[in-house]
């Protein structure tokens, strides 16, 4: 009976889309096999997010470009203002540096602004308010104002949209102390990141995948409940392996396994780690991994110079890890070239499966 | 001591019956409130209006109470500022000093016509903020010699200052601009009447992210009041060389605004008053532009002399100072006396010569908390130095 009332709130939760599948999931349900696991999309787990803690904290908004009535640029937001209204749900002019100080000000008086950038692309016009605004100032008051707001959006590489639409900053805000930086590559990411990241008191740059928008996953009814949250600062191993340590964030953690898939019909056991969190790093997990497999590859779709695969290669270099490669570490990365239109360029421009089985091959010999 | 003397001859000349007199007449500073008027109305400059049929009161009544608290706030402020060029000229001070004196009108002003719970936020030139809005002379000196005892504990320095409500103390121009309609944004959204009042320069009213805010703020009709405090030069250069339109009071465009005379402090409180009362009625944004003028050049590295003559700062100082026109209003209007003045004048030396003490005795913070407040609420977590093999812990 519980089981069938589980299901049953499962399918009054879920948006349009996800109701035939529910539909079927429910009738499963009530014919007596457990609940399963749901598949949502990255989209629907980021609308829940949002949906969940506007819900649960009043102080929490979400502003941004086409947010409200629009339903969101990319529909994450979708359904949001007809719940929540103006007061909840803001749409602003194009001013991206202003309204983002207007998020970091409302910050600092006591409410919890989630600041979408339509992609992180445009966070470039307002990054002074994003770090030195809201990423500096806890420090520099000595603990007296705290900063929680979330920067959400888009970020990496689409399809064909150029180089000014393409850019990653997972390096640049990585870069910065007092900022928390997290990359979801699944849709449980997604979520529970989401969450997280409102509730957390700091700022927090949420760094989402245009592409992986659409991707449906399997989600847990673990990761359906309203409190489930993905701790920031905690890589998850999505593959256990023992030939090679496959490090990796957001959509690239798709590309790994798929190449792990292959590889193991060769024999070849692939770990492969998603970071979640760009900052703080959960250097920890890459060493343990990197000790018991001595092989790291790390694979990500920004620019290599200064890369997240860069600092995991020194932060290996300078831990316990360092004794146990076999072989140097070894960086897949965007092409270090602005991004092309034409579909053979762009597609030549970010890391494929076929490189990091290449990798996997040169690094172990093979 | 003149009083004294007289009373005295008179004595010796009025002979024996003078031992009679009531012992009043030999009293040689008189602190006899009933000499002193209890209140006085001055004639204030009208303010230029921009989109507003009637703009603030041309009169003002300023109560002995107020009268004497206003002129030790700003007497306080002048000798703390004249007290960090000290220390500056000392090297006590480093880095970057942006000092107040001469605009003391505008943070003095502003206060009085408000309340502790309303919001401000400032950019750089915020020591007289800081303390208008709460905090202790000894704090703001020990946070600009950076010690322990500073206000922000010796981790911000003297542009990045915080108090109850008091949101800096910023560094990047025109930055607070968008912040402080943020913080409207919080007061609108939590309905508790409150207002932010948010201050930038001529220099920072160039700014692109200013105009994005005019837009906004008027939009969502944020209870913001937005304060140009136009010293006339933005660093080395004029307003005239730096805006095609140096009537800042109308560059909000569709945003009501007040052009107010910032040296008088009396102009800048009723204009802020009023200012207040627009925003608190639900009208939306409006802005002020305060006419002043800064004694010292734009920081401590600028002898503030290559742009503008020495001529013009002593007119300003002789015809306009902020201080001597409250002092002249009072005492022409017997709401104190000259002794009176010159006991808080005491008074006030005193105490920023206690608080430079402090600075310069108190101790740097200790090394082990250089990585403190990088995160809020979260547990203790090793921070890396200069080196992996320095390690330092961070506490929220």
């Amino acid at each position: 009976m519980a089981a069938a009332a589980g299901a049953l709130r499962r399918l009054v939760r879920c948006g349009p889309q996800q109701g035939l599948g529910r539909l079927r999931q429910l009738r499963s349900g009530i014919h007596g096999s457990a609940p399963a696991a749901v598949q949502v999309t990255v989209r629907d787990a980021l609308n829940q997010a949002l949906d969940e803690e506007l819900e649960r904290d009043e102080r929490v908004f979400l502003l941004g470009e086409e947010v409200a009535q629009y339903d969101g640029a990319y529909k994450i937001s979708r359904g949001l203002w007809k719940k929540y209204g103006d007061k909840r749900i803001i749409d602003t002019p194009i001013s991206e540096m202003g309204f983002t100080g207007i998020a970091v000000g409302a910050a600092m008086a006591g409410l919890r602004p989630i600041c979408e950038f339509m992609t992180f692309n445009f966070s470039m016009q307002a990054i002074d308010q994003v770090i030195n605004s809201a990423s500096k100032t806890l420090y520099m008051s000595a603990g007296m104002v705290p900063v929680p707001v979330v920067f959400r959006g888009p970020n990496g590489a689409s399809a064909g949209v150029g180089a000014q639409h393409s850019q990653c900053f997972a390096a640049w805000y990585g870069h910065c102390p007092g900022l928390k930086v997290v990359s979801p590559w699944s849709s449980e990411d997604a979520k529970g990141l989401l969450k997280a990241s409102v509730r957390d008191d700091n700022p927090v740059v949420m760094l989402e995948n245009e592409l992986m928008y659409g991707v449906p996953f399997e989600m847990s009814e673990e990761a359906q409940s309203k409190d489930f949250l993905v701790p920031i600062g905690k890589a998850k191993i999505e593959r256990q392996g023992t030939h090679v340590t496959l490090v990796s964030h957001s959509r690239s953690v798709g590309h790994c396994l798929e190449a792990a898939a292959v590889l193991v019909k060769e024999g070849v056991e692939c770990e492969v780690i998603n970071l979640r969190t760009i900052r703080p790093m959960d250097v920890e997990s890459i060493e343990a991994s990197v000790v018991k497999t001595n092989h790291l590859i790390t694979v990500e779709g920004g620019w290599p110079q200064f890369g997240v695969g860069a600092e995991i290669c020194a932060r290996i270099m300078e831990g316990p890890a360092f004794n146990y490669l076999d072989a140097p570490a070894v960086r897949l990365t965007g092409a270090d070239v602005p991004m092309p239109y034409a579909k053979i360029l762009e597609e030549n421009c970010l890391p494929q499966v076929k490189d990091i089985i290449f990798a996997v091959k040169k690094i172990l010999n093979i | 001591m003149r009083k004294m003397l007289l009373a005295a001859l008179s004595r010796v000349l009025q002979g024996p019956a003078a031992a009679a007199r009531p012992v009043s007449r030999v009293v040689v500073a008189s602190r006899n409130y009933a000499d002193f008027a209890s209140e006085a109305t001055f004639d204030i400059k009208k303010c230029d209006l921009h989109r507003l049929e009637e703009g603030p009161p041309v009169t003002a009544v300023l109560t002995r109470e107020e009268g004497l608290h206003y002129y030790k706030t700003m007497q306080t402020i002048r000798r703390m500022e004249l007290k960090s060029d000290q220390l500056y000229k000392q090297k006590i001070i480093r880095g970057f000093c942006h000092l107040y004196d001469g605009q003391e009108a505008c943070c003095v002003g502003l206060e009085a016509a408000i309340k502790p719970t309303d919001h401000l936020i400032t950019a750089y030139r915020a020591h007289g903020y800081a303390y208008t809005r709460g905090t202790p002379v000894r704090e703001i000196l020990a946070e600009l010699t950076g010690r322990k005892g500073g206000c922000a504990k010796g981790k911000g320095g003297s542009m990045h200052m915080y108090a109850q409500n008091f949101y800096g103390g910023n560094g990047i121009v025109g930055a607070q601009v968008p912040l402080g309609a943020g913080i409207a944004l919080a007061c609108k959204y939590f309905g508790k009447d409150e207002i932010c009042l948010t201050l930038y320069g001529d220099g920072a009213a160039n700014q692109g992210q200013i105009f994005e805010t005019y837009n906004m703020a008027a939009l969502w009709k944020l209870p913001c009041i937005f304060i140009c405090e136009n010293n006339r030069y933005g660093m080395g250069t004029s307003v005239e060389r730096a805006a095609a339109s140096t009537d800042y009071y109308k560059r909000g465009d569709y945003i009501p605004g007040i052009r107010v005379d910032g040296m008088d402090i009396l102009c800048v409180r009723e204009a802020t008053k009023f200012a207040a009362e627009h925003c608190r009625s639900g009208k939306g944004p409006i802005l002020m532009e305060l006419q002043t003028y800064r004694y010292h050049g734009h920081s401590m590295s600028d002898p503030g002399i290559s742009y503008r003559t020495r001529e013009e700062i002593q007119e300003v100082r002789s015809k306009s100072d902020p201080i001597t026109l409250l002092k002249d209003r009072m005492l022409n209007n017997s709401l104190s006396s000259v002794e009176e003045l010159k006991e808080i004048d005491v008074e006030v030396r005193k105490e920023i010569e206690e608080a430079a003490q402090f600075a310069t005795t108190d101790p740097e913070p200790p090394l082990e908390e250089l990585c403190y407040h990088i995160y809020k609420n979260e547990p203790p977590f090793e921070v890396r130095g200069p080196s992996q093999w320095i390690k330092y812990k961070s506490v929220g």
